[in-house]
């Protein structure tokens, strides 16, 4: 099996799956009464949380294909870009659905006046041309250097998304810090190790900051 | 002095959560045989501040939520965490410091404090701060009892109650995810306000240790955090005792913690609150939890806005 084979018929699928179990977890215990006495509590605390890590582990791809030379990590960053926003689109819908049932008068004034939900919410929109601009067309129609500009919104977007868990904890900040600190480290990798790797033909396409789509 | 311990109740004796529940009918069935039973001082309390709207509203949190979804940091930060590791704490026995402006300050054992002192049963809302709710049949006794037996003085304005601090039994405070040991305070007049209790218990069994055993406060028409547990300092004041939360972040937390939809929290707003375990946020929140015509009185003139 070739490796864009091996790609394509085993890597995908298994990735896929793979980001689904914590959805199927989550419903399944929500239909067996295992979420706890606040099952909405338990859903958008989980939710938020793969939202996170499914960002870092995007962010992760390239510093870990620099690192290792495995350009075929690059294949899944898509996959993984839009799992992220899969389980935003999740955790933004439990919020509107559960906490607010809908009440648009209440969300607005949510989003205006709580620092935390506006920071959480800016991350999202964010996201959303991400997602749309992921498919191998709108690389080819924006460009090679418009399309990464434009996905280094996610930069923005993941940072927000530390900033929207740090501002919503009542006392103990150790996990946001965490999250915090993760960030930073996949930001830092940025700055530095393309300095010393980097030649000049590797520069353009599918390198470079942005995930949510692989390139050509 | 002969002790009758309140602790020792044999597992025949606890109330099965199905006979608890049906208790009227238990009642009426155990009056019909003329025997004596106490569990019916919960009737009228029942009744009391119902907002005469949905007839569920003070249908039972279960005792698996109630003893399984708790915030006591003393035990770890997570709902789930005081029911994992409050098997460290050791309610028995129990020494609680009583002390300040009053004529009979001393260090008394929790037995001998609770001798002669009848348990009655307490169906009372539970707002938390983070906009849910609970039903929880408790067991305690008024506030007042116990403080009239101190003989406060005159200069006695405000009682301030501690937790045990003791990283021994209690993990969670190796972390200063607060200022150790937890504080907080009652005005005096609502501390001798009737439904302000000490509770001994809860679903007619002694509280389990993550929900403050061996006893805590319980103030139904405040939010959730006044309500300090595993007590060993009751201390009278003349200065307004400065509680944890209020320390911690004095833009979210006051000392009064009045339930009151018109006061949002600055992160969230109070207006409505979810009903554990109810998935909507779908209960509107009642001015004092409900309870406004019993306490509206003591804040007469105040402005709940800056006084939250």
């Amino acid at each position: 099996m070739s490796l864009s084979t091996w790609v394509r018929r085993v890597g995908k699928p298994v990735v896929f799956v793979a980001c689904l179990v914590p959805f199927s977890l989550l419903v399944t215990d929500l239909f067996q009464g295992q979420l706890g006495a606040n099952p909405i509590e338990e859903i958008t605390h989980r939710t938020g949380d793969w939202i996170l890590i499914l960002l870092f582990i995007t962010l992760g791809i390239t510093p870990l294909r620099r690192l290792t030379g495995w350009g075929v990590l690059i294949q899944f960053r898509r996959m993984l870009g839009l799992f992220a926003f899969f389980y935003a689109v999740a955790h933004f819908s439990t919020y509107v659905v559960f906490d607010h049932f809908f009440d648009l008068a209440s969300i607005v004034e949510d989003i205006a006046v709580r620092p935390y939900v506006t920071v959480g919410f800016t991350s999202l929109v964010l996201l959303i041309p991400l997602a749309v601009t992921s498919t191998n067309g709108w690389v080819r129609r924006l460009g090679g250097r418009r399309w990464h500009r434009l996905h280094q919104l996610i930069y923005v977007s993941a940072v927000g998304g530390v900033l929207h868990y740090l501002w919503l904890v009542k006392a103990d900040v150790r996990r946001p810090i965490v999250f915090g600190l993760v960030l930073v480290a996949l930001l830092a990798t940025r700055l530095w190790q393309p300095r010393k790797r980097r030649r000049p033909a590797e520069a353009t396409v599918g390198d470079a900051p942005a995930p949510l789509a692989e390139s050509g | 002095m002969l002790i009758k311990k309140t602790a020792d109740i044999k597992p025949s004796e606890i109330t099965p959560e199905k006979v608890y529940l049906d208790r009227r009918s238990f009642v009426g069935q155990a009056a019909a045989f003329g025997a004596v039973a106490t569990v019916g001082a919960a009737v009228p309390w029942a009744n009391r501040g119902a907002d005469g709207g949905a007839q569920d509203d003070l249908e039972l949190t279960s005792y698996e939520h109630v003893t399984s979804y708790n915030n006591f940091y003393e035990f770890g930060t997570g709902k789930g965490d005081p029911k994992k590791n409050a098997h460290t704490l050791r309610p028995r026995p129990w020494k609680v410091r009583v002390d300040g402006e009053i004529a009979k300050p001393g260090d008394y054992d929790l037995d001998d404090l609770l001798s002669g002192i009848t348990i009655e049963d307490r169906i009372y809302r539970m707002r938390c701060v983070e906009a849910w709710s609970m039903v929880i049949p408790w067991r305690g006794f008024p506030l007042s009892t116990l403080i009239n037996r101190f003989e406060p003085t005159s200069k006695a304005k405000y009682v301030e109650f501690r937790t045990l601090y003791d990283v021994e039994q209690m993990p969670g405070q190796r972390r200063r995810v607060l200022p150790w040991p937890y504080v907080e305070g009652l005005r005096m007049d609502e501390a001798m306000h009737p439904l302000a209790i000490f509770a001994t218990g809860l679903y007619g069994r002694d509280l389990p240790n993550q929900n403050g055993a061996p006893f805590r406060l319980v103030v139904p028409w405040k939010y959730g955090f006044k309500g300090v547990k595993s007590i060993v300092s009751i201390r009278f004041t003349e200065a307004q005792p400065r509680n944890t939360w209020a320390v911690m972040a004095p833009r979210e937390y006051g000392f009064y913690a009045n339930v009151n939809p018109d006061v949002d929290h600055p992160r969230w707003s109070q207006k409505r609150e979810r009903r554990l375990p109810g998935l909507f946020k779908n209960r509107k929140t009642q001015l004092f939890n409900g309870y406004a015509d019993e306490v509206g009185h003591l804040y007469a003139g105040m402005d709940l806005r800056r006084n939250f």
